[in-house]
């Protein structure tokens, strides 16, 4: 099965109940299997700036580039090519928002999170910085496969807090790393197995704020026959419960099998394609 | 800020600012709460608070700390608990969203990017984390708002956000809200072989149906209930007219029809 037609995916944004402008981005491309999510921050419109600005670096040059790659091979380091993309381009987009940021003043201090995804060959490459997060339901089990750099994570890391205070935190909104705020920007990436069932949800703050995880988990696994009605729930409950921040999120059913081909075409095409 | 209020017998004695990250309660004169009673240890307890959180913890009193009416060791403050120690009391009253609503909600909604080098350390003493995560935070572009932490942007002189001014407390409360407001309803069955038995519909969400075949979903929000249809070749039928993609609104005694069983939704008060 080819990639677009192994992974369903639909997104969700909405400014909630008190914003006056939604500062979240989000884009997929299921022909690449990729999706993004960024959660923008900093005065005026500079939010949505630096989001959009992630959120389309992100997708165009990660396209452009997997013409000509292929995610499932390797680098020299080992590390697979496409979590190497996923990273090169958040560092890009990092150098893009940060230079736009030196050079108008309105811009001054913009960055945002950024969550995003690589589904090929049976596997996800995940990255991620700041509180934007992935979650993955397999069967019965609803967890997130992102840890937030917060505060907050590292206060329930610390063992300072337990996992259940957590969510009775005045603390939630402090995050520790951001995309655009300095020249250079620490991002996490890793690699799940992927198994046909799985359903993956990424979303901003917004969401996971104001709804509990079990809530969501739950909604998910109702709803997941009809993929599009989970992503307005799901906003839904978010401004249900007071909306206090832009909601947004992306939700992707794994359909089918989508192994890279490994017959001898396939080898040399990859080759070629080095 | 956070502070205590001391108090005996109901008579308050004393009120205390939450203004450094770590104090202590005890009966010695070094501590930031002294209380000169012998039923308080010499170090009885200590306050670590981290911007707007506040967790207490026993310093191995010989007579224990009581919060709310149960002992605890280490326990996460929250507004108006109140601490028990010997005959002493103190509430523990954290009304930052009685400082100027607009101004707090917003501190406390905006992300912000705390700037100070907090090191991912795998198992941190309280303590020590307390001060990574409170203390050096460079200030990169505009002045510090408030101690500890740096916003990005300039949101002092933000954009009018009071559209709909923010209201409700500024920590999430969640999900159990909706309930409150809607009242209970339930769904009776009228046919086929488990005809006369109800469903109370209790939660956010309830499915009907049978997954692969036919699914529609019942939502309760706080406006109401809805039903929409979730998958299948054939739509839930409301009071005979058979629905499309769109949520629709239940009205009391509505009659629900989906693969040949036939419901009624009434509301219970």
């Amino acid at each position: 099965m080819n990639i677009q037609e192994a992974l369903e995916i639909v997104s969700q944004t909405h400014s909630g109940m008190v914003r006056s402008h939604n500062e979240d981005s989000v884009a997929y491309d299921a022909s690449c299997g990729l999706v993004v999510l960024a959660d923008g921050m900093g005065g005026y419109n500079a939010g949505e700036v630096a989001s959009g600005i992630t959120v389309s670096v992100m997708s165009t040059e990660i396209k452009q580039r997997l013409g000509s790659v292929r995610p499932q091979n390797k680098k020299e380091n080992g590390e697979d090519i496409g979590e190497a993309l996923l990273r090169e381009n958040v560092q890009k987009a990092n150098a893009a928002i940060f230079s736009a940021a030196q050079s108008q003043p309105q811009y001054a201090g913009m960055g945002t999170t950024v969550v995003s995804a690589l589904f090929y060959d049976n596997r996800v490459a995940v990255a991620h910085v700041g509180d934007s997060r992935m979650y993955r339901l397999r069967g019965d089990s609803f967890e997130t496969i992102t840890r937030d750099h917060s505060l907050l994570q590292e206060q329930i890391d610390g063992g300072m807090i337990s996992k259940e205070d957590a969510r009775l935190s005045r603390n939630k909104n402090l995050v520790t790393r951001a995309v655009g705020i300095d020249a250079e920007v620490e991002v996490e990436t890793h690699i799940h197995e992927v198994q046909v069932g799985d359903v993956y949800l990424l979303c901003s703050d917004g969401l996971n704020d104001m709804v509990g995880d079990e809530d969501i988990g739950t909604t998910l696994g109702m709803l997941k026959a009809n993929l599009a009605l989970a992503a307005v729930q799901l906003i839904e409950m978010a401004n249900d419960n007071g909306g206090r921040d832009n909601v947004s999120v992306i939700l992707v059913k794994i359909n089918g099998d989508f192994a890279a081909p490994r017959g001898w075409l396939a080898k040399l095409l990859s080759w070629l394609k080095r | 800020m956070a502070k205590l209020i001391l108090s005996m017998d109901g008579v308050v004695l004393h009120e205390y600012e939450l203004n450094k990250e770590r104090m202590t309660i005890g009966r010695k004169p070094h501590n930031d709460v002294v209380i000169d009673n012998l039923a308080v240890s010499g170090e009885h307890a200590a306050i670590v608070t981290i911007l707007n959180d506040s967790f207490l913890e026993d310093l191995d009193s010989t007579n224990g700390v009581v919060v709310n009416g149960g002992a605890i060791k280490k326990h996460f403050l929250q507004a108006n608990d109140v601490i028990e120690i010997g005959k002493y009391k103190l509430k523990y009253i954290n009304d930052k969203q009685g400082q100027g609503p607009q101004a707090s909600v917003e501190d406390f909604e905006r992300t912000m990017v705390l700037r100070a080098p907090v090191k991912p350390q795998a198992v941190v003493p309280p303590v020590a984390a307390a001060e990574a995560g409170g203390a050096p935070v460079r200030s990169p572009v505009s002045p510090t708002p408030a101690a500890g932490h740096v916003a990005t942007g300039v949101f002092a002189a933000q954009t009018p956000q009071s559209v709909t001014p923010p209201v409700t407390p500024p920590v999430a409360q969640p999900v159990q809200q909706p309930a409150a407001t809607v009242s209970p309803a339930a769904l009776q069955i009228l046919n086929g072989p488990n005809a006369g038995r109800e469903l109370d519909l209790v939660k956010n969400l309830t499915t009907l149906g049978k997954p692969g075949v036919q699914v529609a979903v019942l939502t309760r929000r706080p406006h109401g209930y809805f039903i929409t249809h979730v998958e299948g070749a054939n739509y839930p039928s409301l009071n005979g007219k058979t629905l499309n993609e769109q949520p629709n609104q239940l009205n009391n005694h509505d009659i629900i029809e989906l693969a040949g069983i036939k419901m009624e939704f009434y509301l219970k008060d």
